[in-house]
């Protein structure tokens, strides 16, 4: 088996494509493409809370340009039908044409965020302020940091969630990151489970096939 | 003289010469490496050998006005003799490729260099485009005057960005002092930042860098804004989008001279193509969107794109052997130029003398050179080719070093059977 994490979108895939058939890959991020283990342990957060997908309307906020955690979520949300996935963000921080990913688009957090059952909210990478996509982090906290007084216009049950690991006062105030609404340190533990449970379905199924192959 | 140049004639084809507005039944006659007569064989003439070209059209030798050989300098890739060979076998007579080698062509000596490998090789003529900057670096323009004594057809940064839009309008001014054709690959090179695909949905979903439309549409407005102010000659090649059509149309109705061509592939595959991260459609300008195709197909038809070349780029195994976004981008496209465009006939784009026009007459006036047609005298430059048979291209067949090619299993119409280069026949399909 290979975990792959790697800087360019694609790898995992290349390296899939260039094994033999009996190795697993198991994508651990690629690029700006996929990061398929991060939304398996964000969907598995959400059901433990949500156990029906079907009604949720639920907030992605932050540099979904770069973002591979996004792009996961956006698919695995969709596929499991959720009624409404948003996406929140300047314009710098989002792919052309966004909604085409089967997004609503906004600009304005307090309006992206009325009435979602979760809130997700992406590591902002410091580079983005160099790179012309940010004037500044302070404009940025101002804009799209989530407060406690924002988070008022989310359902009353909303669930705050954060891939990590967390900029405080830059993503959201430390409050929220602690509070009640907050499943971020489910989210962690999940991850393991989760990334544990696939490769043991990996390498179990290899066994398995090893066993079958013997006579 | 005339066991190396043989007389021939080819009989019983349709001839189709654009140039001279030919299309019909015509016999040709072939003498001393030059074309002796059409139609009518001349009194007294013996030919010694004749090629019966039933039910075949016979055509002006390909002109291909933008490949790279990669010789001098990445002869691990391809060479001269490699590449020549394929485009023997693909009907292509004239190859006229980017001053990107090693050494970069900024030198008369490089030109020669590739001369006499070229004559060398004697399968197709090889003509260079010079480097519009010293060593392509974009700081420094080149001897253009020198390297135009030295034969080549125009200048070019082969892509490369120039240090500033300055260095650009002295360029142009430089080359329109001596009536210099100027080759420009419209980029934009800080709005392309990273970009390696279409800026667009699939870039989107697979988390690409995008390459922006406007990294073109900015480049094309700035050029013949200047074209414009030196009075220089443009030639914009391998145009990818739409709006980039729609700009350069604007600029000939304003009578700027100007003049467009495209990649053969940019009339067939788009962004979807990508999907899956095939680096063999890795391409530089990227595939686009099915509206960006479809008006450069439409900009064929109606001759604002006058030439359609292969954009030919053969690379090693390596070279695409990465992660999408670091495999290097380019495919071996000469054997496929011909079957491509004349996809376009049979999707009804375009009529069959035009496919021709765009593969011929229109690159050869575009580098003002005396081929891609084929009255008395002309250099008996000719592609023979049987519209009817269908053949599929497998890697196994392909004669370039490069295998880099995103149409494998495709099926095409029109298998060349002949190829004549100055009056010698240079190929010549064996029938199974």
């Amino acid at each position: 088996m290979f975990v792959v994490r790697h800087a360019s979108s694609g790898a995992a895939h290349f390296i899939a494509e260039h094994c033999a058939e009996h190795i697993s890959v198991m994508n651990a991020g690629d690029g700006s493409h996929s990061h398929p283990t991060q939304a398996m342990l964000d969907m598995l957060t959400i059901r433990q809370h949500k156990p029906d997908f079907t009604p949720l309307r639920v907030a992605i906020v932050g540099d979904i340009l770069h973002s591979r955690v996004a792009r996961s979520q956006i698919l695995a949300l969709n596929t499991l039908g959720v009624s409404e996935v948003r996406v929140i963000a300047p314009l710098t921080l989002l792919p052309y044409d966004a909604r085409k990913l089967g997004v609503h688009v906004y600009h304005d957090l307090v309006e992206g965020i009325t009435d979602v059952d979760v809130i997700i909210m992406l590591r902002l990478q410091k580079e983005r302020m160099s790179g012309a996509f940010l004037p500044s982090e302070h404009e940025y906290y101002n804009l799209y940091g989530l407060t406690e007084e924002k988070l008022k216009y989310a359902k009353p049950d909303a669930i705050v969630m954060h891939p990590g690991p967390i900029n405080r006062g830059v993503e959201m105030e430390s409050s929220v990151a602690d509070g009640d609404a907050s499943v971020i340190l489910e989210q962690v533990s999940n991850g393991i489970a989760v990334r544990m449970a696939i490769m043991s379905m990996c390498l179990g199924s290899q066994a398995e096939n090893q066993r079958e192959a013997k006579p | 003289m005339s066991s190396q140049f043989p007389s021939i004639s080819i009989i019983n084809g349709r001839l189709v010469d654009p140039a001279n507005h030919i299309d019909e039944a015509l016999d040709l006659h072939i003498a001393e490496g030059k074309v002796l007569a059409v139609g009518k064989k001349p009194e007294g003439f013996e030919p010694e050998k004749i090629i019966d070209a039933k039910n075949k059209i016979v055509c002006p030798g390909l002109v291909d006005i933008n490949v790279r050989l990669r010789e001098p300098g990445l002869e691990f890739k391809a060479t001269i003799e490699s590449e020549t060979a394929a485009a023997a076998k693909a009907g292509i007579t004239t190859l006229v490729c980017q001053p990107d080698t090693n050494p970069v062509i900024d030198t008369a000596a490089v030109v020669e260099l590739i001369r006499r490998k070229a004559k060398h090789s004697g399968k197709a003529r090889v003509l260079t485009l010079g480097a519009m900057t010293q060593s392509l670096a974009g700081h420094e323009i080149s001897e253009m005057s020198a390297l135009k004594a030295a034969g080549c057809v125009a200048i070019s940064n082969a892509g490369k960005p120039l240090a500033n839009t300055l260095v650009e309008r002295r360029a142009l001014e430089y080359a329109s002092t001596f009536d210099i054709n100027v080759f420009v690959k419209p980029e934009d090179p800080h709005l392309r930042n990273k970009g390696c695909v279409h800026e667009g949905v699939v870039a989107a979903r697979l988390g690409l860098p995008g390459f922006a439309q406007s990294a073109e549409t900015v480049a094309i407005a700035r050029d013949i804004a200047l074209a414009e102010a030196t009075n220089a000659r443009l030639h914009f090649q391998t145009i990818s989008t739409a709006r980039g059509v729609q700009k350069i149309q604007q600029g000939l109705n304003n009578g700027i001279s100007l003049s467009a061509d495209v990649a053969a592939h940019q009339l067939h595959l788009t962004e979807q193509d990508v999907d899956g991260f095939d680096s063999c459609c890795h391409v530089d300008p990227p595939l686009r969107t099915l509206l960006d195709r479809d008006a450069l197909r439409q900009a064929v038809a109606d001759g604002t794109i006058s030439a359609i070349c292969s954009d030919h780029q053969p690379h090693d195994m390596d070279a695409k052997l990465h992660p999408f976004p670091e495999s290097e981008a380019g495919i071996s496209s000469l054997e496929t130029l011909l079957g491509l465009t004349l996809k376009l006939v049979q999707d009804k784009i375009i009529d069959l003398p035009t496919a021709i026009a765009r593969l011929t007459i229109g690159p050869a006036e575009i580098t003002d050179l005396p081929f891609g047609r084929l009255d008395v005298g002309r250099s008996a430059d000719i592609c023979i080719f049987d519209l009817e048979s269908h053949w599929i291209l497998n890697d196994e067949e392909i004669i370039s070093e490069g295998h880099n090619t995103p149409f494998i299993n495709w099926e095409f119409s029109g298998q060349v059977t002949h190829t004549l280069f100055e009056g010698r026949l240079v190929h010549e399909r064996k029938p199974r």
